[in-house]
């Protein structure tokens, strides 16, 4: 049996065995840092600078100006408000429908494989086509919406056009649009569930909701949680569902914090300070994910 | 003697039942590729009309149409720009794959000193507005001269792809049992053979979903590829998105055809993975 020849020198080096971990993950490291985190610093850099992108005069250093602006600025608060309000019930709802979405493709049936790739179909269109066209359903005077109400009331039904209304709009086309994803993590929760299980608890004669409870629900736990946790990450950051659909409107009671940062950036042309929000608002997004991966920690040591 | 149900089967009443709730929930999808065989009267149609005598003009007014004041059809560039869509989504889905494996491997085999501290700024990289970055690395990419090449936007979409594939594909590699790649290292098969024969070939239903997951994401990115593609590297969504500008408003029926067009791709693979997709998207939460 004859050894490769060991390679020498600095691929010899690079190859040792110590060094097999760092050189795996090089490359995405190599890619991330030169795609995000560099990137990330150079605006991180340019919260500190009163610079503006449409202007070529040479910035000068303002400090935590720009920061101190932002947090004093009521409007940043009640777009926080709005963005809350918008990712609770979206979250909530694509739980919701998600849930019972996956309850029903749980079982084996004829049709199953076709009928779930109906429902995943949402998730796979791109925002223009869903804000387009659900702006088109939600229209006044041609749309489907507006149309089916006016069967039973006699009148055009604009939701688009009270505060309240315009935010269910949003909600639904947003939780519409990822409730698939929520089913599919769900679902694979639920296809795990050895049979045998449910089996047992035939013998026992266990009711549903017991059943529910102590077999399904261990199973299913885990990536309910994933799923509120990659949602609401998402979600906080929605944009171009809102502005395709609403612009913020009416008045500014649907603007999310982010459609503000882009109003920021690309309207006023305030990079500085919309560098300083956007990363106020990461502080705020790890703050909240900690708190949580925390909690679920907790949850599971305690079990 | 005990009642024998048999359990998670279901006959034609559940997929009749099944099938009504999927209609109704696929119906804003279904309106949208009717939308497509409507002429312009029909789509704005009140009320709105579920049968009509279908045309095919949308469809052909993606690819050549007469522009407005022009007096002959045109091509519009769909045919480039759906290549563009398949050629640069393919390959940052494959490169993210390929990168994401190593580094999923490497992060799960080989602990770095503050691995998971690593893991989490990865995860944080995902968590920022795009909006923020987009001003730094459109100047990046203004001064590097990557504006309008497929090489920057396929090495962006790498990198946005890479967070979500290294925390999905490290999960399957941490579910792995490691009593059989210790046995085959006894038996003095090489790292390298470890990984591409025992490690690598259980994980593929987790690879599978994970590339469904980061194709669609890809597929449908609007706002880093409308600031960095030129005309020749264009994307779909971009060109969807220019079609609604218009100044005699929405061509519905022109959108919805590209809307339809557009979704077949994604469909056709997630469906040929479908049962990968059920498999792999647990995430490794799930204790074996």
């Amino acid at each position: 049996m004859s050894h490769p020849t060991e390679p020498q020198g600095f691929v010899g080096w690079l190859l040792s065995p110590e060094r097999r971990g760092a050189l795996l993950v090089a490359p995405a490291i190599f890619v991330l840092f030169v795609m995000n985190i560099f990137p990330l610093m150079w605006s991180f850099g340019l919260s500190f600078f009163n610079y503006r992108a449409n202007r070529l005069t040479v910035p000068s250093f303002r400090g935590l100006y720009y920061y101190e602006r932002v947090l004093t600025d009521p409007v940043v608060w009640e777009r926080f408000q709005t963005t809350a309000i918008i990712v609770g019930s979206s979250v909530l709802l694509q739980l919701i429908v998600g849930f019972l979405l996956a309850l029903l493709f749980e079982r084996a049936f004829p049709g199953r494989r076709i009928l779930l790739m109906l429902v995943l179909t949402p998730m796979m269109l791109s925002f223009v086509a869903v804000g387009v066209f659900f702006k088109l359903f939600y229209e006044p005077t041609f749309g489907l919406l507006s149309q089916f109400v006016s069967v039973f009331t006699g009148e055009p039904y604009a939701i688009l056009a009270t505060p309240t209304s315009a935010l269910i709009g949003i909600v639904v086309a947003d939780a519409w649009m990822w409730s698939p994803f929520v089913m599919l993590l769900v679902l694979a929760g639920l296809v795990s569930v050895p049979k045998y299980l449910y089996e047992a608890a035939e013998i026992d004669r266990a009711s549903w909701w017991r059943r529910f409870r102590t077999i399904t629900f261990p199973y299913i736990k885990s990536l309910l949680l994933l799923a509120v946790l990659f949602r609401t990450i998402e979600t906080f950051k929605l944009f171009d569902i809102v502005y395709l659909i609403t612009e913020g409107g009416p008045g500014s009671s649907t603007e999310t914090i982010a459609v503000y940062v882009y109003r920021l950036a690309f309207q006023f042309f305030r990079t500085s300070q919309a560098s300083a929000l956007a990363y106020i608002l990461l502080f705020v997004v790890i703050v909240l994910t900690n708190l949580y991966l925390y909690g679920v920690q907790r949850r599971s040591q305690e079990l | 003697m005990l009642r024998r149900r048999q359990i998670g089967k279901a006959g034609w009443g559940w997929s009749l039942f099944a099938g009504v709730i999927s209609l109704i929930y696929f119906f804003p999808v279904l309106w949208i590729i009717l939308t497509a065989f409507k002429t312009r009267a029909d789509t704005l149609a009140t009320p709105p009309k579920l049968f009509f005598t279908p045309t095919l003009d949308n469809f052909v007014s993606v690819f050549s149409r007469t522009m407005v004041g022009g007096q002959e059809a045109i091509d519009t560039g769909f045919g480039l720009f759906f290549f563009n869509s398949i050629f640069i989504a393919g390959t940052s889905v494959l490169l993210a794959l390929i990168i994401g494996t190593l580094a999923a491997y490497g992060f799960s085999r080989y602990p770095l000193r503050g691995n998971d501290t690593y893991l989490f700024i990865i995860l944080t990289t995902r968590m920022l507005p795009p909006i923020v970055v987009i001003i730094p690395i459109f100047l990046m990419f203004r001064i590097t001269g990557l504006s309008g090449t497929y090489f920057g936007i396929i090495l962006l979409y790498t990198a946005f792809n890479l967070p979500f594939s290294i925390w999905m594909i490290k999960s399957f590699f941490d579910e792995l049992n490691r009593e059989v790649e210790d046995a085959a290292r006894m038996d003095g098969s090489s790292e390298r053979r470890v990984f591409f024969r025992i490690s690598l070939p259980q994980v593929t239903a987790g690879l599978a979903a994970t590339a469904v997951f980061a194709l669609i994401l890809t597929w449908n990115e609007f706002l880093f590829a409308l600031l960095l593609t030129g005309t020749e590297t264009r994307t779909v969504p971009v060109a969807m998105g220019r079609t609604i500008g218009g100044e005699i408003g929405v061509d519905y029926g022109l959108l919805g055809a590209i809307v339809s067009l557009f979704l077949i791709p994604v469909f056709v693979v997630t469906f040929a993975l479908q049962n990968q997709l059920l498999r792999g998207v647990t995430f490794g939460t799930i204790r074996k």
